[in-house]
């Protein structure tokens, strides 16, 4: 290995490190269908969720049919109502959002962005694909069992999620439970390949501080879904031995219809810690990567590097550690001592500290900067406002006082809908029409862009503003149906309809949007490379689309950080990672 | 260099020209596959402290009813100590370069590991045919829960370790193999740990 000794002209030679092991597919199987490269997989695991993801957005537009126009369409039941609402948010959390950021932009971004030819276990990462698309189809197939999937809410506490009387309760919920397991062992040969590929395979110069903060992100988004993933894989093992042979992990002593079941002493509040346990670093597995990400289009639409790249680093440890310790906040009604309560509010309020320092530093990053309002641009400006929104109606909800009031109303769905659902999503577009060009050398078209973009961004608020009165105003979440309830006024009604069309215009937005995707990947408008002069190593591939390896013949050596934009004395706008020091024009 | 250091430097002072990180490929001095390894145990070992977290939550309530605790299961630590120190011995005769040693140490490890797995389905169903079944008390589902989910993270272990034996009779030299044995011996070594704590719980429950 080389000790990277710079010559007279302090230019490090071309690295000459140890290649590391490189599989070269033979066959149209093992290139496309079993790759073993992480660009690849990274296609198909982006595929794979963003198709399960639109069955889980056609469940919301059923569930908004119910809500909007109750008795209107006999096709839904109250059964099928709760399937709809359970399998809407089991899909979005973990089956979309989770696979699309670290399955998904992982796997394509991490190699590229760190200088390297590919994951360090490419076998085991190809098995983590096709793991994940195992307990997708075992997911997909309970909506087909005797009793339909899963009607248990997204949470599946038990006693309810296996008892008689909830749709789904043996085949449904067996195989939700399943597939979870399946996704969890899928997900950390995965991720394993993440973490590892990020601390052994960056390239020469690639410091840790050198690093894109999507990478930062993706990488400590994946060691919390390393440490959270196994409280609900023991809750899933629990949950399905309580179903299947009868044991009492969750199950207490219960009488149903008159005859005493044979559960005795079981703890229903064990399954709830362990699956917040899991459940609340989840919102940071899906938004850390979408802070990184945020952190590097606005800086390179805004020709400006980011500001507070160290505190940002930080920001993203500090909330990751934190994280761990503010589960039972989703707990306050479960009738725990007000101590803990005290306890666990507090940590979620010093939580709120590093999240909104970063978005400060989005704010002043954007500030006098060069902004070009791109499309990417305009998705990670709302990302900013829609977080912002989430984050504060969740500084509400984490005060014991206030919490308990909102406690199983809309209003708690309106919360985390924009905070972890609308504000990650829009994170996603921007991902993708920022790097599309990158995957296939061309643009996504610009006029169907904007359309997609402000009536996804405006349709959001007007869905979820309204949601928030009316969970204010006391509508109950999970509800099949309202009917006349003295506290809730007759215009609740008239909201939920307005509510319901707006869900099916963004809805039809969608449509729009992945046409574009289809479309373009055969027309649209050639981008050249690196398009959006960025700095990072992903853009100063030999070819573009990067090619097997990434990086041609020879691997790039890293320089500077990645937030090289507008140096003062230098020609052009923006140096690249890889550019070395004497090929730097300046300004004259 | 330290993690903390690292996390304190200041990359838009650095000065480009300086040789900053360019001796490395990756910074950690450590093999891939231990980096590796060591997650994997900590995402495990997640696995195992909140399963005894809820052990030892139920365990002071007065409808538990501790398991018996039969002969076997000492036994059955006795083997797994001795397959533990056998695979030490192999990753010893590694860096002392006697492959039949490493051969031998291996092999034994791995018996000695196969032998625990049907001591403990032994266990499983002299207590079975006592009428302590999972169903019937929590303390008994624990139990079954916690080793299984022990057994069967040995039997993964056991892949690993079958894969470095196909290598040795296939003819791999010391070098080629040395790695594996290494991993493989970290890893029981860890899974030792976790039978003796979960074997300590049952004892004092």
């Amino acid at each position: 290995m080389s000790e990277g000794i710079m010559d007279e002209t302090g230019v490090v030679p071309p690295a000459e490190t140890e290649e590391v092991y490189l599989y070269h597919a033979k066959s149209f199987w093992t290139k496309w269908v079993f790759s073993q490269d992480a660009k690849i997989i990274s296609i198909q695991y982006s595929a794979t969720a963003i198709l399960i993801g639109l069955v889980g957005l056609v469940l919301s537009w059923l569930m908004r049919l119910q809500l909007g126009f109750p008795e209107t369409f006999s096709f839904i039941s109250p059964e099928s109502y709760y399937q709809y609402v359970t399998m809407h948010g089991m899909i979005m959390v973990i089956y979309l959002l989770t696979a699309l950021f670290l399955g998904g932009f992982g796997n394509y971004l991490i190699p590229l962005m760190v200088g390297a030819r590919d994951m360090v276990f490419p076998y085991l990462n190809m098995l983590s694909y096709w793991t994940y698309l195992l307990a997708v189809l075992i997911l997909a197939a309970s909506f087909f069992v005797p009793g339909g999937a899963s009607g248990a809410g997204w949470t599946l506490y038990p006693p309810q999620s296996i008892l008689e009387g909830t749709p789904g309760s043996f085949w449904g919920i067996i195989l939700m439970l399943v597939s979870l397991v399946i996704f969890i062992i899928g997900f950390t040969m995965g991720g394993l390949n993440y973490v590892v590929t990020v601390l052994q395979a960056r390239t020469r110069g690639m410091t840790l501080m050198r690093m894109p903060l999507t990478v930062w992100g993706i990488f400590v988004a994946t060691i919390l879904a390393l440490l959270a993933f196994p409280a609900l894989f023991v809750a899933g093992i629990m949950s399905m031995l309580d179903k299947l042979i009868g044991t009492s992990f969750f199950m207490p002593e219960i009488i149903q219809a008159g005859e005493l079941l044979g559960h005795e002493s079981g703890s229903p509040l064990l399954f709830q810690h362990l699956f917040w346990f899991f459940g609340h670093p989840e919102v940071y597995i899906v938004a850390l990567p979408a802070f990184g990400v945020v952190s590097d289009i606005i800086s390179t639409h805004a020709r400006k590097n980011i500001f507070g790249y160290r505190m940002m680093v930080w920001a993203i440890v500090i909330i990751g550690g934190l994280s761990f310790i503010v589960w039972a906040h989703h707990m306050y009604v479960s009738g725990m001592n007000p101590y803990f309560g005290f306890f666990f509010a507090t940590t979620t309020l010093i939580i709120a500290v590093p999240t909104a320092l970063k978005l400060y530093n989005w704010v002043l990053t954007l500030w006098k900067g060069n902004i070009h309002l791109t499309i990417p641009m305009l998705f990670c400006i709302a990302f900013i406002l829609t977080f912002l929104n989430g984050g504060i109606t969740g500084l509400f909800l984490g005060n014991v006082a206030v919490d308990i009031p909102l406690s199983d109303t809309l209003f708690v769905v309106a919360h985390f809908h924009m905070v972890m659902g609308i504000a990650p999503v829009l994170v996603i577009f921007a991902a993708i029409y920022h790097w599309f060009p990158l995957m296939t050398g061309r643009y996504l078209h610009e006029g169907w862009g904007q359309f997609h973009f402000w009536v996804t961004f405006l349709g959001s608020y007007l869905i979820y503003f309204p949601m928030h009165y009316l969970g204010f105003v006391g509508v109950p979440r999970r509800y099949f149906e309202i009917g006349e309830t003295s506290f809730i006024p007759p215009s609740a009604a008239t909201l939920n309809e307005f509510i319901t069309i707006m869900v099916l215009i963004v809805g039809f937005a969608q449509v729009v949007f992945i046409a574009n995707i289809l479309i373009s990947i055969f027309k649209g408008k050639l981008s050249g490379e690196n398009p959006w002069k960025a700095t990072t190593l992903e853009w100063q591939g030999a070819t573009t689309p990067p090619g097997h390896g990434n990086f041609g013949d020879e691997l790039p050596v890293v320089y500077r950080w990645a937030y090289a934009y507008s140096v003062p004395g230098v020609e052009a706008d923006y140096v690249p990672q890889n550019l070395a020091p004497d090929k730097v024009k300046k300004s004259s | 260099m330290g993690i903390f250091t690292e996390l304190t430097k200041k990359p838009w002072l650095a000065d480009p020209s300086a040789d900053e990180g360019l001796n490395i490929q990756g910074t950690s001095f450590l093999p891939t596959g231990k980096v590796a390894l060591r997650f994997l145990l900590c995402t495990i070992s997640v696995i195992f402290i909140l399963t005894i977290i809820g052990y030892a939550d139920r365990m002071y309530f007065p409808t538990w009813k501790p398991m018996p605790e039969p002969w076997m299961l000492w036994i059955n630590t006795a083997l797994l100590i001795a397959s533990s120190v056998a695979m030490q011995w192999a990753t010893k005769s590694c860096r002392r370069n006697i492959l039949t040693s490493v051969r031998d140490g291996l092999l034994i490890g791995g018996i000695l590991s196969f032998a625990f797995i049907i001591g403990q389905l032994y266990v499983w169903e002299q207590l079975a045919g006592l009428g302590y079944y999972a169903s019937l008390n929590m303390a008994n589902g624990f139990f079954y829960l916690l080793t299984a989910l022990h057994g069967l993270h040995l039997l993964g272990g056991l892949v690993a370790w079958g894969r470095s034996v196909y290598k040795l009779l296939r003819g791999a030299s010391v070098v080629d193999i040395r790695l594996s044995v290494e991993l493989c011996t970290t890893y029981w070594h860890y899974l030792l740990i976790i039978w003796l704590i979960l074997f300590g719980l049952l004892l004092i429950s």
